[in-house]
């Protein structure tokens, strides 16, 4: 004791002379929404730039302008109540109904092959053996089987959606530990009981993950059984704009498709974090 | 009730049994592995038994035998009477972690037992029982909070609630307190022992800690492994209610050497 106190007396470290401050980069105290306006600001200007000085042919890639003047258009046209609003309509339709059709069928298939060993040994193999299929691929069967309307363009979005949901809800439930399984166990409680009062709650914040990859597949999948199997929707007006080589608006529709994307996304989100409140998650809106 | 039968326990040294094993045993893999044998002992009503041992000793299975979680391969497991052939209303148990579920408050995971046995109604009845609980373990305030805003001590006070909600004949602890820093650990079992004996509650431990186990128990019994078994019996004679300051006495110290003796003599052999 004597020893370090005479060692404390003879160092002459005063505390002034010894203060030093964690370094951290000036980018950081940068407020996020600045950061993204910079990155945004950068790719149209590089964008600009490869259009304005003939890089590349206007028919590849439209400028900036035309773009932003196109989404305008697009929009007055969609406000005004004009042809596009049908279609915008009619897709909607497409993933809403795609959507509660993948949930339905995921989180049950999800439950079975979760919670049953016949479903984890019999069916989940089957599974996954269709999981590793290009789902895409399939778009000609449902059109055969469902017609040229809006069914088979559900059920190719359901159809893609459908499996992430199934993976999150069966590896949820599995996310139980031994103490609350035990717990259970001792307190009497019947097969039901545990699934419903803890694994499912459990299993929650994986379910979402599913659902959260499933409404990024579900716009994929409409859009795409559109592009196979006509309709009238979004993505048929797509493809007759990319006939056309009207970039400009290819490029302004897509944009538009990717709002209504990030809002089922958004809302999937929402709905998250209501009723799973109790999880925390790490990463914001950005997704896993 | 409980005033009266810790009362009748102090006059009259002979006391009623609660729990009793007879000769259990259990083997795994078709016989090949021998993880209990032999185990007899009987807990009396109101008494604290500790069980200590290393890993591997087979404490782990005999508390599973004596929750109902498993089955017994040889022997008698008998709770009030009544062999026990399954998990039981009148059984008690406390894990390492606290296990509450987050999604409910307070309150609603202390009442969960009730809600699975009896149903919504009864858990709602049971409420009030639980903020006496609460009281008792002194989380009064905190009914309805959410188990991430509580510290560990404070989940397993809550888990002592849950416990106790259904008035079990006997509690069985699993390291409830091994997850909690030192210091912490120190006070909750001084909490868990004022608690056991405002209740009368019949305690069975099973614990790594040496001092734990003497500090809290009537008798300890002293496991060894291969196969596991009960070799040695310790009485402790300490008077209660205990305190912390014991720790620091002879017959505290000797104690624990005896114990940590008894175990060496395995360890090294």
């Amino acid at each position: 004791m004597s020893n370090l106190e005479t060692i404390a007396d003879r160092s002459p470290a005063a505390e002034d002379d010894t203060v030093w401050t964690e370094h951290s980069s000036w980018i950081d105290r940068v407020p996020r929404a600045i950061q993204m306006l910079f990155v945004f600001v950068v790719f149209v200007l590089l964008w600009d730039t490869v259009t304005r000085f003939g890089f590349v042919s206007p028919i590849i890639l439209p400028t900036p302008l035309e773009t932003f003047n196109d989404l305008i258009f697009v929009g007055k046209n969609l406000v005004t109540g004009g042809y596009m609003l049908p279609a915008l309509w009619i897709t909607l339709k497409e993933v809403f109904y795609g959507f509660l059709l993948a949930i339905a069928i995921g989180f049950t298939l999800g439950v079975i092959v979760g919670e049953t060993a016949f479903g984890e040994r019999a069916i989940m193999p089957y599974l996954v053996a269709i999981d590793t299929m290009p789902k895409v691929a399939f778009a000609p069967l449902f059109v055969a089987w469902l017609g040229f309307d809006i069914d088979s363009k559900v059920a190719l979005a359901a159809f893609i959606a459908t499996f992430p949901i199934i993976v999150g809800t069966a590896a949820g439930l599995h996310a139980a530990d031994t103490n609350s399984r035990n717990l259970f166990k001792t307190m009497g409680a019947t097969r039901w009981q545990t699934l419903v009062k803890m694994k499912l709650p459990m299993a929650l914040p994986q379910v979402f993950t599913g659902l959260k990859i499933g409404s990024v597949g579900v716009m994929a999948g409409a859009i795409t059984g559109e592009f196979l199997g006509g309709g009238k929707g979004f993505g048929e007006l797509i493809r007759t704009a990319a006939s056309q080589l009207n970039t400009p608006r290819v490029f302004s529709l897509i944009l538009y498709l990717s709002v209504i994307g990030l809002g089922l996304f958004a809302f999937v989100s929402w709905v998250q974090r209501r009723f799973v409140f109790w999880h925390k998650e790490r990463v914001s809106a950005g997704g896993e | 009730m409980q005033a009266a039968a810790a009362m009748t326990d102090q006059a009259t040294p002979v006391r009623e049994p609660v729990y009793q094993l007879r000769n259990v045993g259990k083997t795994y893999a078709r016989n090949a592995i021998t993880a209990l044998e032999g185990v007899s002992m009987t807990l009396t009503k109101g008494s604290f038994s500790s069980v200590i041992g290393s890993s591997g000793c087979g404490k782990s299975t005999l508390l599973k035998i004596m929750s109902g979680l498993i089955p017994p391969s040889t022997g008698r497991v008998v709770l009030q009477g009544r062999p026990v052939t399954g998990p039981r209303r009148d059984i008690g148990m406390m894990f390492q972690q606290a296990v509450l579920f987050p999604w409910r408050t307070t309150l609603e995971n202390i009442v969960l037992p009730i809600e699975i046995r009896d149903g919504k109604a009864a858990a709602k009845a049971a409420e009030v029982q639980a903020r006496e609980l609460l009281e008792l373990v002194g989380l009064k305030g905190f009914e309805n909070t959410y188990p991430s805003e509580l510290s560990g001590g404070m989940a397993q006070r809550a888990s002592i609630c849950r416990m106790l909600i259904t008035q079990p004949a006997v509690l069985l602890l699993d390291e409830p307190f091994s997850a909690l820093d030192e210091l912490t650990r120190d006070f909750m079992n001084m909490e868990l022992q004022r608690i056991c004996t405002s209740r009368g509650a019949t305690a069975f431990l099973v614990t790594h800690s040496i001092q734990e186990a003497v500090i809290l128990s009537d008798v300890v019994y002293v496991m060894k492994p291969r196969p596991g078994r009960v070799a040695e019996v310790v009485p402790i004679d300490l008077p209660r209610p205990r305190t912390l300051d014991m720790m620091t006495t002879p017959k505290f110290g000797a104690l624990v050497e005896h114990i940590r003796s008894a175990l060496d003599k395995e360890a090294f052999k």
